[in-house]
């Protein structure tokens, strides 16, 4: 047996493989149907000014549901993603305004650098809670999450009695100031978070696809017993996808944050319904094993245009909701389509074959 | 057994067949069932006994052919309408709700309700415990059923395929996890059942019981119908003949390297069940290099339990275990791996695969590492090791990169196999590695546990066929209700010391068993 039969899947470029391939690249032609539809149905709509303001829109939901995919590709659920944003932005704001206070007469105010630093560990950490629960104590991921949840979001509010961080300049003499860098600051003529999003992209992408834990990752999702006798520490990539999702959380928080010098305590309710929209809606199984990155970034992108094109047209809020929700759901009834299709091809290729 | 030539045909099918992604489970089956007959169906394990009876329950829709019910032509598209018809099963995995109490779990989907619609729960627990009081099982209507032994849910699942008045009962191995006494009993109401006219299908792995029971045989062989005789027609070696076939299996020959140095040794390996008492009872053994190691057992004789236990997956096993005379102290299934242990497990789809993966991402699932240089897999470096599993097992498929659920089950098994393999093992642990697959793959995987205790391997390998475990082992152990039974030399090993070893584990074998034990040894 040293020739391996190499054949089969060119000859039987059927009908049936032809709708694969258009339903497998439905996102992409989505993205192409609403960019087409806006730019003739919306005034301005493709001026640089409008798309690089829809990309920071659009970057925000984006970073989320990066996260958000790689838990629902083991399996798993993040509901907590937006209270981690409103308090990582808290805890930025907070350090800016008021450093730690050690008690003792003395004040320690870190620069910008370490603020973003520091609020990133906290992100981690939150997302480390998330996935103690689930893996140490056994919580289904719904119901630990949704704890964190509403702990996270208390915990904001309390850090301010539930009023904002108000102008987040800093002082020049303590060396805070240089906060709204990340929301408004700008290299080679882009926004910095839309940098920010390429390059944690490109890395979450370069993870799923050429490292040993992208791959566990998957596996966890596919079959967790499977993984688990092939050696694969499953909790361990468990808790990896929460803390990964809990630090994309926390980007946001700065973000958001950095954009309105300002901290709300708010801020990121029902994000994390958006970032598992976009997740869902890039080809994201929820019962696991499936995504890609590069599917929920069109996808994060296909919601913030739909959105925001619908703004500038003039539609009213709740229609926009009404059509959202409609998008996700025929997104939803392709994936399943293609499923079965997918898998009758694959019979008959078998059938075939013999 | 007056088994008149005058039973009617009740039920008929013609050539049917029914087809899964990867493999043809039913061929062009024509299969017929008697009323007021016991209609025995037997075949190996993966033969598509199974499959067959789902379809006739409705679970399953055949892919071609034709089902006949009373003459006419019938099509069932759930079991609900299978049962319509008269059409009761006894599932060999149990289909009860744990949650729900013995008499809910009997009356499911047909409840008893009074006027007003409302379930009544005293009529249902009455007539519940006339169905249990005929089994004599001593269980109670009203308690949950995962509070009952397995044997006595099964019980249940009888009784509730009993109260459906059917006039074709299926039974899918009623007595696997029964007792002596029970399975008795059991006899008892299927004799009584045909007395009233019903047409009985009965599969079961147990020839003795068969034989006793059994009106008319099928023998399935590789999802085909071999053979369909009258019970008194035949005998014990025609059954086998007619399950193994003439083409008897291709098991590999020896090549007698003898083998070398105690490589593997388990000491007091102890598993508590859930229920109480012991899954793996105090078993050690020992293994050399180049060495097969046969594990017979039936089913729930502690085998695939002990192997858990080697590979460390449940936390609250004790005893010790050492490879190469240095103690494993490792706990967890990752590090055991590394140590030089490896799993292939019984489940393929449940336990051995990621069916959504790729061929090549399956195989090497466990042996990333290999490919690793800092965190970055290197693409050649794992093609390569790819292809050559792909090369060495002969596992059939185009492109690596396809869906592994795509392959055949014997393809798939090779898969399981080569992931084990790219770990680089010393130890290679084999939970009945030739189910339910093909025989060309059957040969095939034998084959490549030759060549690998040749290349110095130590193999376990756990076994419920008889013929399988004679012709591989060098050594055979046998494993009974959790504790190691037997070990022969393969020269000193008979089928008939063999089988009376598989049963000492239940205490002192009952008169009727010990009888058909020693008629067993006169074959």
């Amino acid at each position: 047996m040293t020739d391996i039969p190499a054949r089969a899947a060119p000859s039987s470029a059927s009908s049936g493989s032809a709708l694969l391939t258009l339903m497998k690249l439905r996102t992409f032609i989505a993205l192409i149907a609403v960019l087409v539809f806006f730019s003739i149905a919306a005034p301005n709509f493709l001026s640089a000014a409008n798309l690089i303001l829809m990309a920071k829109h659009v970057a925000l939901n984006a970073f989320l549901a990066m996260g958000m995919t790689f838990v629902i590709i083991t399996g798993g659920i993040d509901l907590s993603v937006g209270s981690i944003v409103g308090l990582c932005g808290m805890v930025a704001g907070y350090l800016v305004l008021n450093g730690i206070d050690l008690q003792i007469g003395y004040t320690i105010y870190f620069n910008v650098f370490e603020i973003a630093l520091i609020t990133l560990v906290v992100g981690i950490l939150i997302g480390a809670v998330n996935g103690l629960l689930i893996t140490k104590l056994n919580v289904a991921p719904f119901i630990a999450t949704l704890g964190v949840l509403y702990v996270a979001r208390g915990l904001a509010l309390l850090s301010s009695d539930g009023r904002t961080f108000p102008n987040l300049v800093g002082r020049p003499e303590l060396g805070t100031t240089g906060f709204g860098f990340l929301g408004a600051g700008r290299l080679v003529g882009l926004p910095v978070s839309i940098w920010i999003l390429v390059v944690v992209a490109l890395g979450a992408a370069y993870l799923a696809r050429y490292t040993p834990l992208g791959r566990h990752i998957f596996a966890v999702g596919g079959n967790e017993r499977a993984a688990r006798i092939s050696g694969v520490r499953v909790n361990m990539i468990k808790m990896f996808v929460y803390m990964f999702s809990g630090f994309c959380a926390a980007i946001v928080g700065l973000i958001i944050s950095s954009e309105l010098m300002a901290s709300h305590p708010a801020t990121g309710e029902s994000f994390e319904l958006n970032a598992i929209a976009a997740a869902v809606l890039g080809g994201t199984s929820m019962s696991g094993g499936r995504g890609t990155i590069g599917g929920t970034i069109v996808g994060a992108f296909v919601i913030g245009i739909l959105s925001d094109g619908l703004v500038m047209m003039g539609v009213s809020s709740f229609w926009q909701m009404v059509i959202k929700g409609l998008v996700i759901i025929v997104a939803v009834v392709v994936d399943q389509a293609q499923r079965r299709l997918q898998q009758r091809v694959t019979l008959m290729q078998m059938a075939k074959a013999g | 057994m007056s088994a008149a030539a005058g039973h009617d045909v009740i039920l008929k099918l013609e050539d049917v067949s029914k087809v899964y992604a990867g493999t043809v489970a039913v061929k062009q089956a024509n299969f017929e069932v008697r009323k007021s007959a016991v209609n025995v169906l037997v075949g190996e394990n993966g033969a598509g006994k199974s499959t067959l009876m789902k379809i006739i329950a409705g679970v399953e829709q055949p892919t071609a052919g034709r089902i006949l019910l009373d003459g006419n032509e019938v099509s069932f598209s759930s079991s609900g309408d299978a049962v319509n018809r008269g059409i009761g099963m006894v599932f060999q995995e149990l289909n009860l709700f744990g949650n729900m109490t013995v008499a809910e779990n009997i009356f499911a989907t047909r409840e008893l309700t009074n006027r007003f619609r409302k379930i009544d729960r005293k009529e249902q627990e009455r007539r519940a415990g006339e169905f249990l009081d005929r089994l004599e099982a001593g269980i109670r209507p009203d308690m949950l059923v995962e509070d009952l032994r397995i044997g006595q849910q099964q019980l249940v699942e009888i009784a509730k395929a009993v109260s459906l008045d059917a006039r074709i009962l299926i039974m899918d191995e009623p007595t696997s996890a029964l007792s002596a006494a029970e399975v008795e009993i059991l006899f008892k109401v299927i004799a009584d059942l045909k007395a009233c006219g019903v047409a009985i299908v009965y599969i079961s792995h147990r020839l003795e019981e068969l034989i006793r029971i059994g009106d008319y045989i099928t023998v399935l062989r590789d999802g085909r119908i071999t053979g369909q005789e009258e019970m008194r027609h035949v005998d014990t070696q025609w059954i086998v003949r007619q399950m193994i076939g003439s083409d008897a299996k291709d098991f590999a020959k020896a090549d007698g390297h003898v083998p070398g140095e105690e490589i593997f040794r388990a000491e007091e390996i102890c598993l508590p069940r859930v229920t109480g008492g012991l899954a793996v009872d105090h078993v050690s053994l020992s293994l050399r290099a180049g060495e097969i190691l046969g594990i017979y057992g039936l089913m729930g004789a502690g085998r695939s339990e002990l192997f858990d236990c080697i590979m460390g997956r449940h936390g609250h096993a004790s005893g010790k275990i050492f490879i190469d005379g240095k103690q494993i102290r490792e706990r967890d299934t990752t590090r055991r791996i590394r140590r030089g242990l490896a799993l292939i497990p019984e489940d393929r789809q449940r336990e051995g695969l990621v069916s959504i993966l790729s061929v090549a991402s399956n195989l090497t699932l466990a042996s990333l590492s290999r490919f690793v240089r800092l965190f970055h897999i290197r693409g050649s470096a794992e093609r390569q090791a790819v292809m050559q599993m792909v090369r060495e097992l002969a596992i059939k498929v185009a492109d690596p990169a396809q869906e592994v659920s795509s392959l055949s089950g014997g393809n798939q098994q090779k898969v399981v196999i080569g992931k084990a393999l790219l770990t680089g093992p010393k130890v290679l642990l084999m939970d009945e590695p030739s189910r339910g697959i093909d025989v060309g793959a059957k040969a095939d995987v034998f084959r490549t546990m030759r060549k690998l205790s040749r290349d110095g391997l130590g193999i376990l390998f756990a076994t419920s066929d008889l013929d399988e475990v004679m012709a591989l082992s060098d050594r055979i152990a046998v494993m009974s209700n959790g504790k190691l039974t037997g070990m022969f030399d393969r020269a000193e090993a008979t089928d008939a010391a063999i089988i009376a070893a598989s049963a000492l584990g239940h205490g002192p074998a009952p008169a009727h068993l010990a009888r058909h034990m020693e008629s067993n040894a006169d074959d």
